[in-house]
């Protein structure tokens, strides 16, 4: 990857077409087959080890996707954070556990497909592929951040503003070029997971139920009209 | 008062013969696909038994339904942040094990075998992997009371007894048991509906049927695990949750439902009843001694004018305030007294309304001479075999005197309808037995018509569901025409 015009190919180009097809897949799915659009559990059929893998690979991504996420929105508040060694090793340490959390539950979820026969009659190609680019995707970022020291630093500086000209539509990969094979590696799988993730199950993380959180607890559709709550009653001359 | 209608349902126990008509016409029209062929939307359990799933009523263990925790009412399955956070893994979901692993046979054997010295079988396949399966458990495992040490010995409806009522009932000469034919029960307050984390339940505004809403369900499976019934099952293939709809395709072309339409002993009733559902929440926090009072009073007069103005003023059609007036079910749960909910202290509000099984009490005199003229006529109800304890925790929310009413009842129609036709009873004793039992002839009457005589329309009284209002119609059929319907549009396919 030392070749410019690979660069500009995988760090400049790359980056558009996985970014418009995963806007134009996920809609497009959305409104097109939204009978797809659902988490596919396989607890039903598998309840041993499925707690294991689901809730490691789940509090781990999550954690870290969100730990993506601050370092791109407020890349000065965690350098500002890291300026003291002590929350230095906090961070890295926390980021680090979350990071072997969500690989161990890649690796889970994946051995568990493999092991059991009724797992693996509802696992699709589309699984078998983006789970394994998963664990690598989770696997490269580990390497980098125990090789690398200290990436939660050096992310604030380097793949932010990456990051930033990426989505202001102006692409700078004068920050990547330099870096070295691993953290390309992590880059473009990154890239390459996001345009996959229209046509795999990824796409149950899109309609996660935050609403759920203030919803009320009962439900009532009038033809004509769709959806009202029933109790507690909505404030008065409502007709519920 | 919030005047809404519901089509609810009656169940009359004393006559059903356990045929299985209605599972199977179920399962022919709903779910003999890919995925559900496990589900029973409607199956019939032998009763002392554990059930479908396996000790479904057990809910120290499924964690169905609600409970009051600090005066307010909650799911015991989860509340609304534990829900996301074990959204990944469900802790209170039952899994394949306590239903059963689907099978058909290799028929093709018979016909492929090699010639040999034994006759080739059709060894059972798993309708999942598709491999050679052990079968060790089915949907009706324990039917007539098949093996009850582990089954009917089981049933978490027990723990009402004592020792010797127990002995009583499991005693083999005096084995005894009753069926117990269920469905969605399409609950005033459904668990299902609260606990869904995507909003895919809901209740429809005109007739209370519970459905999940195949486009919006994303097999988060909450409301698997909150429905006490277990009556919401969730298909492994599509990764959708489904259930019970009431057969609202036919409701809405005027047919019944197809388990009741099929329905042998013709133990099944259906009509609208008015509810005031301004009150559910209040009446669901009620302890548990007074929630079958408190539903009741949540069933309105269909004639009382002023139920009338507020159905009217909530834009309930008329013609479905006349049918309320004709409901079978009204009659039965709220005149007569007589069908009583299923576990309402579960405080779903379940509008599907049971009547006690009487023969297993009539029984247990078999051979014996009655005594018609003992100071307590009912007394061998207090002996019967299936004790009233038992029943009352199945029906009554544990209130015997519930049970213990509507049981009286129907022995008191049954000695008057033998003093009238049979004569071997005198009319006095009769009338006592009435009176004791809160009944006039008048009403013995009716129950006995609406009991043995009732006729397709008598049991069905399917109210207009008005679909010219629905919102399909509103749009423009030609904007449609030559489309895949105004339902699926693309097959319902499993995603990638
Ligand atoms: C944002 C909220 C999310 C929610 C609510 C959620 C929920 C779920 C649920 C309920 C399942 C099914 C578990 C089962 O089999 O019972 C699942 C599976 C899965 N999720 Fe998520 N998820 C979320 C985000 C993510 C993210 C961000 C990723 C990865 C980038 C991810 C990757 C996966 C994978 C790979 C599986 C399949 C695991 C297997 O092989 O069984 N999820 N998720
Ligand atoms: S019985 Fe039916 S309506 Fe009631 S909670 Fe269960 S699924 Fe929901
Ligand atoms: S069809 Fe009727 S009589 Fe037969 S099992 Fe079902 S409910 Fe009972």
């Amino acid at each position: 990857m030392t070749n410019p015009t690979m660069n500009l190919l995988l760090f400049a180009m790359l980056p558009y077409v996985a970014l418009f097809t995963f806007f134009l897949g996920t809609i497009l799915r959305y409104r097109k087959a939204p009978f797809t659009y659902s988490s596919l559990s396989s607890q039903f059929l598998e309840n041993n080890q499925h707690f294991w893998g689901l809730t490691a690979l789940h509090y781990g991504i999550i954690a870290i996707l969100l730990g993506h996420l601050l370092g791109l929105l407020i890349p000065r508040q965690i350098l500002l954070w890291n300026s003291r060694p002590l929350r230095l090793y906090v961070l890295e340490i926390f980021s680090l556990a979350f990071a072997l959390m969500a690989l161990v539950g890649f690796v889970g979820v994946i051995e568990r497909r493999i092991r059991y026969p009724k797992a693996r009659t509802v696992t699709t190609p589309a699984d078998w592929i983006i789970e394994s680019m998963l664990i690598l995707q989770a696997a490269a970022g580990i390497y980098v951040a125990i090789f690398y020291p200290w990436g939660t630093s050096w992310y604030s500086t380097s793949a932010a503003p990456y990051l930033h000209s990426i989505f202001l539509f102006r692409p700078d990969i004068s920050y990547l070029v330099t870096m070295p094979f691993i953290v390309k590696f992590h880059v473009v799988n990154g890239w390459l997971i996001v345009g996959f993730f229209p046509f795999t199950r990824l796409v149950h993380a899109l309609v996660a139920p935050v609403p759920y959180l203030w919803r009320k607890p009962q439900l009532v559709r009038w033809y004509g009209i769709g959806i009202l709550p029933v109790w507690p009653r909505r404030p008065s001359g409502a007709r519920d | 008062m919030n005047v809404r209608s519901q089509v609810s349902m009656v169940f009359h126990l004393d006559k059903c013969i356990g045929c299985h008509t209605c599972s199977i016409a179920c399962k022919n029209i709903w779910t003999d696909r890919k995925g559900t062929e496990y589900m029973w939307w409607n199956n019939v359990e032998t009763k002392p038994g554990t059930g479908f799933p396996t000790r479904w009523e057990d809910q120290e263990r499924y964690k169905g339904g609600w409970e009051k925790k600090n005066g307010d009412l909650e799911l015991k399955s989860q509340n609304k942040s534990s829900a996301l956070f074990n959204i990944f893994h469900n802790p209170n979901q039952p899994t394949l094990d306590d239903y059963y692993e689907p099978w058909t046979y290799d028929y093709q054997n018979l016909f492929n075998a090699p010639e040999g010295a034994d006759q080739p079988t059709a060894k059972p396949i798993s309708m999942i992997t598709g491999e050679y399966i052990n079968v060790e458990a089915g949907p009706n495992w324990d039917d007539d009371l098949g093996g009850s040490p582990v089954y009917a010995q089981n049933d978490p409806n027990l723990e009402s007894l004592t020792p010797e009522q127990r002995e009583q009932l499991f005693a083999t000469e005096r084995l005894v048991f009753f069926y117990f034919p269920r469905i969605c029960n399409h609950c005033l307050n459904p668990a299902c509906v609260a606990a869904c984390p995507s909003g895919a339940l809901y209740k429809r505004g005109e007739d209370g049927i519970v459905l999940i809403d195949q486009k919006r369900c994303r097999g988060w499976r909450a409301c698997v695990a909150a429905c006490p019934y277990k009556k919401t099952y969730f298909n492994w293939s599509t990764g959708k949750s489904e259930k019970c709809i009431l057969c609202y395709p036919r409701l809405e072309t005027g047919q019944a439902p197809a388990c009741f339409h099929s329905c042998v002993g013709r133990i099944r009733y259906l009509g609208v009843l008015l509810y005031d559902a301004a009150r559910i929440e209040e009446v669901a926090k009620l302890p548990d001694d007074q929630l079958i009072e408190g539903q009741r009073s949540l069933i309105l007069d269909p004639f009382d004018p002023e139920v009338i103005a507020g159905a009217r003023a909530n834009g309930i059609h008329d013609s479905v305030v006349e049918s309320a007036q004709k409901s079978p079910v009204y009659q039965f749960v709220k005149v007569w007294k007589l069908a009583l909910p299923p576990h309402l202290e579960y405080r779903t509000f379940p509008m599907l309304f049971y009547v006690p099984p009487m023969s297993p009490v009539m029984a247990s005199k078999e051979g014996g001479v009655i005594d018609h003229v003992s100071g307590d006529l009912f007394h061998d109800i207090e002996q019967s075999r299936v004790p009233v304890a038992y029943l009352a925790k199945l029906l009554g929310a544990g209130q015997e005197n519930k049970v213990r009413y509507a049981l009286r009842k129907q022995k008191a129609v049954r000695w008057y309808r033998r003093a009238l036709t049979v004569g071997d009873v005198t009319m006095e004793v009769s009338s006592r037995m009435l009176a004791e039992a809160d009944c006039s002839s008048e009403e013995a009457e009716a129950i006995y018509r609406l009991t043995s005589l009732c006729t397709f329309e008598d049991r069905f009284v399917i109210p207009p569901m008005h679909r010219e209002e629905a919102i399909q119609m509103m749009e423009d059929p030609l904007e449609h025409k030559a489309s895949a319907g105004f339902g699926f549009v693309s097959g319902p396919q499993r995603g990638m």
